[in-house]
């Protein structure tokens, strides 16, 4: 038995093998399938998650890093039953195409304005590059982000 | 049944189009499984209170209306008495945002608030809804008169209770934003009509005026995708995120080589792996559109079924397998391309005569020798799909674009009743023409008729981009020729495409003497050369399209260049006089639409305006799925080969725009794509084998790298058109004219990272 700390609560799984990635720890055995599969090798992004809130692709990252580590998944991005602002941001922004890649784009995202709450387009690249969106949403997730960026500055 | 049935048939009111949208998806669906004439029906008291129009697309279903069956799960809008407004999209959305579009449409009918309005996924029923799939940006205009109709003919109903209720006519009655309101000042909401107006004959669709332009209220403005809110919240929607009560997970290890078949495997072995249930050989069909010979590993989790796998091995018997090699097919083309082509395919006037008479010193004649890879879809979400035998059912949970034929196809390769396979729509995690395809349907449903439990097949990236139908690739010797008033008046392509069955090409690989610019020339010449192949190829975003834009419209401006001549001015002279080639006919240029996109990108991305040493504009047009579109490109290349497209305009005319936000988010994302598509990638074979596995070695663009897009809409009186595709295709020979702009090197092979460039 392994037990995790995932979205502020503790899970626990049975019979897994310490070596699983993360990934589908939380996919199979969690039930979190928010967390994406897209290459396996840490290329495409859609499987980021926080980890002690640094973004990690958690198809790279065994189980056994992560035991006693504060995991964050897209299905606790929002806090207390509201979204994040990044979400309804992407949401207002009619962000999502496909959708496959927005829940590690998002956790990207979140990521990057915890480090910088007003960040520039090279801070957006900087922190996003290792998130691909097949449907080409780019532009519309960098408008995204200055405007949740705007708006959670403003509510300082 | 408490209900009064009526059923009136309605043949939708097709536009000229419906002839060529047919064909078009026969080439992909064959001809059974296209429906001619729909019906509308109400049906009241069935799965809720409330009014309920199913549309029936079969007239035998029709005209047995009465025994019901098909009515209650086929609803295809339903208002409650709580108001809510439940709109049922019979598509499947991909990202191409057909789910709101769809709704959309019905409600700007209905008259509906659109906050009102909630959307479902339809049920998968051939029966009921004809071919349920998305291709060839065929979405719209398949279903814009019908959906309309639905929208209107509820309306109808609506206002005929509202009218009835206040013992007046309906003439003095209209609905606004979900309310019935008579002229004397009384109003009602849909919702206190809905169980009165079930009750009313329903009335011939066809009879019922549809809303003059000027009166839309909800087209044209921008709405978010009706299921963001679930995207962003990370809820389960995709066909990989399906669960079923002990499910078991399966991976399929097929031959590297496309058609290999198993000799042996170490089955043994791999059974007694930890949490391993069972591993077997599946013969297949030898067909790659369905099941190809494999094994099959089935565990109690994704990930015990991929490691699993590496401890597979399997002696394959290539005998019949493809030995393709991309390097060979260069070599060859590159041969076959001094000689001349094998099949004329098209010819009018005389280009040899013209020919020689322009071999002047002047250099106005022009040879160009094109090419470009195969490339694979790589859609995000990887194939897969979750199959459950049970009770003598097959029951499937698809990410497909074309769950219709899924269900055929497993029917027959099962040998069971269609009627007993019955087909999920799941949201598709990017479609491109990738699942067009039910390979891993079929895979999925095989080794569920083995497994007692649910099953669900993953496959992984490397299986996705190794098994793939490839966009063909392809290699064009151009001969141009301009005159001494720099006009355009000869033309000859001899086309080397791909065979599988030697004798027609492969899909994608086709190329007709009707695309732009042979029916605008006097003298023009097409001619073909087949190569063999064993990689199967397919659709992919705007195929045919994506490949043969990049070629001509290239080409075309290294003529204008030739000439002395603005490419602008000289792509307007091409177009002439405005004129519709085949009037009626949405699937030929119309001259004068082209001219009016090509203008307003020139105008709207700044075309002349002086730019800074290394930076270039390039325009081009491409008309294709219904749509013309002229993008306009700005970049800067450096000495080192750095590409950076700064700016890019899309210019577009598909008619009234029904989502703004989705049709521009097309266009933007279609800019991206092609960009993607054209910097770095590129499908290679040895030996039969796919060579790139992962994005380590076939790259998508990034974010850095992606540029600012502004989309502009000619919103003309036609009706509207798909925007999935057609928005595409001219990007990739804009990027090539706005880098011989900026540096004077023509890009004649893609990738561009072929010719030494990096998109940065």
């Amino acid at each position: 038995m392994t037990t995790l700390l995932v979205n502020g609560e503790m899970r626990t799984v049975n019979d897994v093998d310490m070596s699983t990635p993360l990934l589908w720890v939380l996919r199979d055995h969690l039930g979190l399938a928010g967390t994406k599969y897209g290459c396996g090798i840490a290329q495409c992004g859609a499987c980021t998650v926080h980890v002690n809130g640094t973004p990690m692709r958690s198809c790279s990252v065994p189980l056994a890093a992560v035991v006693g580590q504060a995991i964050t998944t897209i299905e606790g991005l929002g806090k207390d039953g509201k979204l994040h602002p990044l979400q309804q941001a992407w949401i207002d922004h009619d962000v999502p195409q496909c959708g496959y890649c927005q829940a590690g784009q998002l956790m990207s995202a979140a990521a990057l304005l915890k480090q910088h709450p007003k960040p520039t387009d090279a801070d957006i690249d900087d922190a996003m590059s290792g998130n691909l969106c097949r449907c080409g949403t780019y532009q519309r997730i960098r408008a995204a982000i200055h405007d949740a960026a705007e708006k959670m500055g403003g509510a300082k | 049944m408490n209900a009064l049935q009526h059923s009136v048939g309605v043949s939708a009111a097709r536009g000229n189009d419906d002839a060529r949208i047919r064909e078009l998806m026969c080439q992909v669906l064959g001809e059974s499984q296209l429906i001619s004439r729909r019906s509308f029906l109400s049906i009241a008291g069935t799965a809720a209170s409330g009014l309920v129009l199913a549309f029936y697309m079969n007239d035998s279903v029709a005209a047995d209306s009465s025994t019901s069956k098909q009515f209650a799960p086929n609803a295809y809008l339903n208002i409650a008495t709580d108001g809510v407004i439940t709109i049922y999209s019979v598509g499947p959305e991909l990202g191409q945002g057909i789910k709101t579009a769809y709704a959309l449409i019905v409600a700007e009918e209905l008259d509906a608030r659109w906050s009102d309005v909630h959307v479902e996924q339809a049920p998968i029923d051939e029966s009921l809804y004809g071919w349920q799939g998305a291709g060839g940006s065929t979405s719209i205009p398949r279903n814009w008169t019908v959906l309309r109709q639905a929208g209107a003919v509820a309306r109808s109903l609506l206002v005929s209770a509202a009218a009835k209720k206040w013992n007046t006519t309906a003439d003095v009655c209209h609905a606004k934003e979900s309310r019935v309101y008579c002229n004397d000042g009384r109003s009602i909401d849909f919702a206190a009509l809905a169980d009165d107006a079930a009750l009313l004959p329903v009335p011939d669709a066809k009879a019922i005026k549809l809303k003059d332009r000027k009166d839309y209220t909800l087209f044209g403005k921008r709405y978010t995708g009706v299921d963001n809110l679930k995207v962003v919240t990370g809820q389960p929607l995709f066909g990989i995120d399906t669960v079923l009560p002990n499910m078991l997970h399966a991976v399929y290890q097929k031959c590297p080589a496309f058609g290999g078949t198993v000799k042996s495997a170490n089955l043994d072995e791999i059974r007694n792996l930890p949490g391993v249930k069972d591993a077997f050989v599946i013969d297949g069909n030898g067909q790659a559109t369905e099941l190809l010979a494999g094994v099959a590993i089935v565990a109690d989790s994704t990930w015990t079924a991929f490691k699993a796998r590496q401890q597979l091995q399997v002696e394959w018997d290539e005998t019949h397998a493809s030995t393709d090699g991309w390097q060979h097919f260069v070599q060859q083309a590159s041969d076959i391309a001094r000689q001349p082509g094998k099949e004329t395919t098209g010819n009018k006037g005389d280009v040899d005569a013209v020919f020689s008479r322009m071999a002047s010193p002047q250099g106005r004649m022009v040879d160009a020798f094109y090419s470009y890879p195969f490339i694979s879809h790589a859609t995000l979400e990887p194939q897969n799909c979750t199959a459950w035998y049970h009770d003598g059912i097959m029951e499937l949970w698809v990410p497909s674009q074309n769950a219709t034929q899924a269900v055929k196809l497993v029917a027959t390769l099962l040998d069971m009743p269609a009627a007993n396979v019955r087909v999920h729509q799941t949201r598709v995690g990017g479609g491109f023409g990738r699942r067009l395809m039910n390979d891993y349907v079929c895979e999925a449903a095989m080794i569920a008729r083995r497994v007692a439990a649910p099953v669900k097949l993953t496959w992984t990236r490397e299986d996705d981009m190794t098994h793939d139908f490839y966009r063909v690739g392809g290699f064009h010797a151009f001969r141009g020729a301009v005159d001494d008033h720099g006009k355009l008046v000869a033309w000859q392509d001899h086309f080397i495409t791909f065979t599988a069955d030697g004798r027609k090409p492969v899909s994608g690989g086709d190329l007709s003497a009707d695309e732009f610019p042979g029916p605008l020339l006097s003298n023009f010449r097409l001619a073909q050369t087949l190569i063999p192949s064993g990689t199967p190829c397919g659709p992919l975003r705007a195929p045919r399209s994506n490949a043969v834009a990049f070629v001509i419209q290239s080409f075309i401006h290294e003529l204008a260049h030739a000439a002395n001549r603005d490419h602008v001015e000289f792509l307007l002279e091409i177009m002439g006089e405005p004129r519709w080639l085949k009037p009626g006919n949405p699937y030929a240029l119309n001259t004068g639409r082209a001219a009016g996109v090509i203008r307003l990108a020139a105008e709207k991305g700044e075309w002349g305006k002086s730019l800074p040493k290394g930076h270039g504009r390039g325009i081009a047009f491409h008309f294709s799925h219904q749509a013309h579109v002229a993008v306009v490109v700005e970049l800067s290349v450096t000495a080192s080969k750095q590409v950076k497209v700064h700016h890019v305009t899309v210019a577009a005319d598909v008619g009234p725009i029904i989502n703004l936000s989705g049709a521009e988010a097309q266009a933007q994302g279609a800019v991206v794509d092609g960009l993607s598509m054209m910097a770095a990638q590129q499908i290679t074979m040895q030996d039969g084998r796919v060579q790139q596995q992962n994005f380590d070695h076939y790259t998508l663009l990034r974010m850095p790298q992606a540029p600012a897009v502004d989309v502009h809409f000619i919103q003309s009186e036609f009706s509207p058109t798909g925007l999935g595709e057609p928005a595409l295709p001219p990007l990739i020979p804009a990027v090539c004219n706005a880098i011989f702009a900026a540096n004077g090197e023509r890009v004649r092979t893609l990738p561009l990272s072929k010719s030494g460039y990096t998109v940065v």
